[in-house]
């Protein structure tokens, strides 16, 4: 290929197709890289999607027939311990009326290839089965293109997008971004569990195009700082287990025993009873935060998406960031093409975009949320099994004054050096690592 | 009713590639530098096993791409790349 194309955007994934549809539509030549056999082949995450991003992209989504599995109408919060839990859930109507397609579900491998059908149609070009392993420099170092895998791989471009995902050996490859730390990454593996669609919509009261979403915390893998979910699909249900890295180093804990063990637990066996199992996949949540943030553009380069670390862990948010990311990086290169600059300073209206916009904002605010979570410990190992025995002591009826029962509870918590104040000191920082 | 690995792997669709896209760079570091052996553990495929006669096999055709193995060895003793083009893991659901 010695073609010269205006954009060259390595991944066909939120961030880079968002970015592919708004450079069609201004008349920019783009070509997009995909490494998988087609575009969503190699792209995972939970599956809630958001409709407000999407539709800055395409207003039409609905029309355009998007792989949508279930509307979103209630977000579910459970705190377990191995045995019993907590659920703190909200359900709304008006996700199913005004604010519908506030968030949905998907199944990636369907949305990815029909979002990357949406550009090819705009007029980009999207390149599948291709992996690009370098990046081309012009003589003062500016990007000016990639290297594929291919015979003759070189493809020149004035602007060369990174959303090729969280792991960007491209990016540390060219000293964009450096090489990760295990603390920095959480690892999730996930189960696809097939079930009828009918009896997804009575396990979860809900009717038939409407879903459900449960976020897991707790001692569900063995201590470490964990996450869980469980997510309704049309006729499947989304099961996904993961913890931060360096305590899956540290705890040597196999994700694939741990997804079995948490399929047992009470809060999930009766959910998913009778479901087979369609799928099992891995990936990781880029939950290094604000301060993990590589550079986000240079000469002849930008980044968006989970390879810019854009993820904001505790609102699951992902695919959005990458989209809206994606969008931002698009309005940068269209200012850069017009003015003939592709330099740095060209391109320097993406990162005003981006700090103008959410996605800086609710990173930096959340930035000390993930080192909160993996410096207490016990809010996965011990805390768990002490609010458990707190509620099934003042639930169960024996004739047991309450306040004796009060005492017994607040000497085992004091017990286990989660003392009262110890309680309040946790908040606090909790307080102040999110406010 | 658990589901042992293989069973889940066997769900997954997988164009293997002759060459492998990962490769333990200096095979005796691993026993006789690295303590922990992060890799035999936290692989979700299981990729990385224990042999006979101190060697680590590296079952790549299972290899779910994530990432993992590659900064969790702190030896850095592991050389990790994308599957070429196409090859390696297909998601059917995502």
């Amino acid at each position: 290929m010695k073609e010269t194309f205006d954009v060259a955007i390595v991944g066909a994934g939120p961030a880079g197709i968002s970015a592919a549809c708004i450079l069609a539509d201004a008349g920019i030549r783009t070509i997009v890289f995909e490494r998988g056999e087609y575009p969503g082949a190699k792209n995972l995450s939970g599956g809630v999607l958001y409709g407000h991003n999407l539709a800055q992209i395409l207003p039409d989504y609905v029309e355009r027939h998007c792989p949508v599995e279930r509307n979103i109408v209630e977000s579910r919060v459970w705190y377990l311990s191995r045995e019993s839990g907590y659920n703190l859930g909200y359900r709304d109507s008006v996700f199913a009326a005004d604010r519908k397609y506030n968030a949905f579900t998907v199944g990636r491998a369907k949305f990815d290839r029909w979002y990357a059908e949406q550009a090819r149609m705009k007029g980009a070009l999207v390149v599948p089965s291709t992996v690009v392993v370098d990046l081309i420099r012009n003589g003062h170092g500016a990007v000016a293109g990639v290297v594929t895998g291919r015979t003759d791989g070189e493809v020149q471009a004035k602007i060369t997008l990174l959303a090729d995902g969280v792991n960007s050996p491209l990016a540390t490859r060219a000293g964009f971004r450096r090489e990760l730390a295990p603390e920095e990454v959480a690892l999730a593996v996930k189960e696809v569990i097939e079930l009828p669609g009918e009896v997804i919509s009575q396990r979860f009261c809900v009717s038939g195009t409407e879903g459900v979403t449960a976020e897991i915390l707790g001692e569900i893998a063995g201590g470490m700082d964990a996450v869980g979910f469980l997510y309704t699909n049309q006729s499947s249900l989304s099961l996904g287990l993961g913890a931060n890295l360096a305590d899956f180093a540290a705890f040597k804990l196999k994700p694939y025993e741990l997804i079995e063990a948490f399929k047992q637990h009470p809060m999930i066996a009766p959910l998913i009873s009778g479901g087979k199992t369609l799928e099992y996949t891995a990936h990781w949540l880029a939950e290094g935060g604000y301060d993990t943030i590589p550079h986000l553009y240079g000469d002849g380069y930008l980044i968006a998406g989970d390879s810019a670390m854009l993820f904001n862990a505790l609102h699951r948010e992902g695919n959005n960031l990458a989209m809206a990311s994606g969008k931002m990086a698009a309005e940068a290169i269209i200012e850069a093409v017009h003015r003939g600059n592709f330099s740095r300073k060209g391109l320097s209206g993406y990162g005003e975009r981006l700090a103008g916009s959410f996605i800086l904002k609710d990173m930096k605010k959340y930035r000390k949320f993930g080192r909160f979570l993996y410096q207490h410990k016990e809010i996965f190992d011990r805390l768990p099994a002490l609010s458990s025995f707190a509620a099934r002591e003042m639930l169960t009826v024996n004739g047991v004054a309450k306040n004796q029962k009060q005492r017994l509870i607040g000497r085992e918590f004091r017990r286990q050096g989660m003392s009262l104040f110890r309680l309040l000191r946790l908040l606090w920082q909790a307080w102040r690592a999110v406010k | 009713m658990s589901m042992p690995l293989e069973g889940k792997l066997f769900l997954d669709r997988f164009k293997v590639d002759e060459e492998s896209h990962l490769r333990i760079v200096d095979g005796e570091k691993c026993f006789k530098e690295c303590e922990g052996q992060p890799c035999l553990h936290l692989c979700p495929a299981n990729v990385y096993r224990l042999e006979e006669g101190d060697r680590i096999s590296v079952n790549y055709e299972g290899c779910l791409e994530c990432g993992s193995c590659r900064i969790a060895c702190r030896h850095l003793n592991i050389e990790w790349r994308f599957p070429r083009g196409g090859y390696g893991i297909s998601h059917k659901f995502g």
